[in-house]
């Protein structure tokens, strides 16, 4: 998948997560996290990034997340989301792959 | 018919927060939104939030529904491939007004199965009535497939479209909920009826519940949490009422071991209406009990 434009998904709500994904003008995938529980699950937040952005074979991009204590399941759902949105992709997704 | 569906409680699938706590609260059926309660620019995150969330949380035995959008909107078949390949429970269809609309969602729910390898039929499906239209085909689609497990009366756009308003008596849905209510007897299928909006008055929802279950419905929808426990306790059979099916029940078999027909249980005629209404109690106790 390639980042083609800004996308974001998500809020600054509780138990949410804001991320926004960019095209990298450099290669390679830059990762900033700002979490209330980064020195508790910072390293958690970022392998699980890594794993999202792995899965759809994205090799190239900006993330940048504001993390208000949002479990597994919504930081995936919130990237996945932005990363589509970067895309360009709204529909005909291959659900079985995510 | 024995599955307790006495409360459907709606979470917003846009809300991390409310899709991962949605279970404590102790509805029978937790139904995730992807439709109205979405704004049309929040629809494909609230998907994707969906989609994980029926993955990757552990909901129990809980019966997890959709709610998606209608296939008219555009999105409504992408909703379907997200949350069968999720591995969802039911799928609700809104607005619902022909069993054609029923017929067509099924369709793309079968290529969707297929698709992820799901078995075919697996995924069940109910249907809103939210028109005129809907509430006067209730019967053909209650009927229209094998996966429809049960109707229900949507009353915020059926009153809009009867060019009124709800009333705290709701006597301009009596037609209404009285049609879907024969259609979903007639068809073998659950009835579930509309959402109560006013979560803070608090007696006139108990109001209407009474007024529901009295008219012969199975549940009903619901938006905020405080409402279960209303719910289940109208209705879960109080202790007598229980005692006295028991004996009816009972009555009713000593009676068949001696041949009879009609018998008597303190004074009064028991047949085979009574022994019936006496043996849902005692199923619907059971299972409140088993939840």
């Amino acid at each position: 998948m390639k980042i083609i434009q800004n996308g974001s998904a998500g809020t600054l709500e509780s138990s949410d997560i804001l991320i926004q994904v960019n095209p990298n003008k450099s290669k390679g995938i830059n990762i900033h996290i700002d979490s209330v529980v980064k020195k508790q699950f910072g390293d958690e937040i970022r392998q699980l990034i890594i794993k999202t952005l792995q899965t759809l074979e994205v090799d190239c991009c900006e993330v940048s997340v504001i993390d208000k204590g949002a479990l597994d399941f919504a930081i995936v759902s919130r990237l996945q989301s932005a990363l589509f949105k970067g895309a360009g992709v709204d529909m005909n997704i291959c659900w079985e792959e995510l | 018919m024995s599955q307790l569906r006495r409360t459907m409680l709606y979470v917003p699938g846009n809300n991390p927060g409310m899709l991962r706590d949605a279970y404590i609260y102790g509805a029978d059926s937790l139904m995730f939104d992807l439709e109205d309660s979405i704004a049309l620019n929040e629809k494909s995150t609230a998907r994707f939030l969906v989609f994980n969330a029926i993955k990757d949380i552990d909901y129990g035995n809980k019966e997890i529904v959709v709610r998606i959008n209608s296939l008219e909107s555009g999105i409504g078949e992408e909703d379907i491939y997200a949350v069968v390949a999720a591995g969802v429970d039911v799928i609700r269809l809104p607005k619902t007004e022909t069993a054609q609309d029923v017929l067509d969602v099924e369709a793309i729910i079968e290529k969707a199965e297929i698709k992820y390898n799901k078995v075919v039929g697996s995924t069940r499906m109910m249907a809103a009535m939210e028109s005129p239209l809907g509430v006067m085909n209730a019967y053909s689609i209650a009927t229209s497939t094998k996966r429809l497990l049960g109707i229900a009366i949507g009353a915020e756009d059926f009153v809009t479209n009867m060019y009124t308003s709800r009333s705290a008596d709701g006597s301009e849905l009596m037609v209404a909920r009285s049609q879907i209510l024969m259609a979903a007897r007639a068809a073998k299928v659950y009835a579930i009826d509309t959402v109560y909006s006013d979560v803070d008055n608090e007696a006139g929802f108990r109001k209407e519940v009474a007024l529901i279950k009295q008219l012969g419905f199975d549940g009903k929808s619901i938006i905020n949490p405080r409402q279960v426990n209303i719910v289940h306790e109208i209705y879960t059979p109080s202790k007598k009422e229980v005692d006295k099916a028991t004996r009816v029940i009972e009555a009713s078999h000593e009676a068949e071991k001696k041949g009879l027909g009609v018998i008597s249980l303190d004074g009064k005629m028991i047949d085979k209406p009574i022994v019936d209404r006496a043996e849902r109690v005692v199923t619907l106790a059971k299972a409140a009990e088993e939840q």
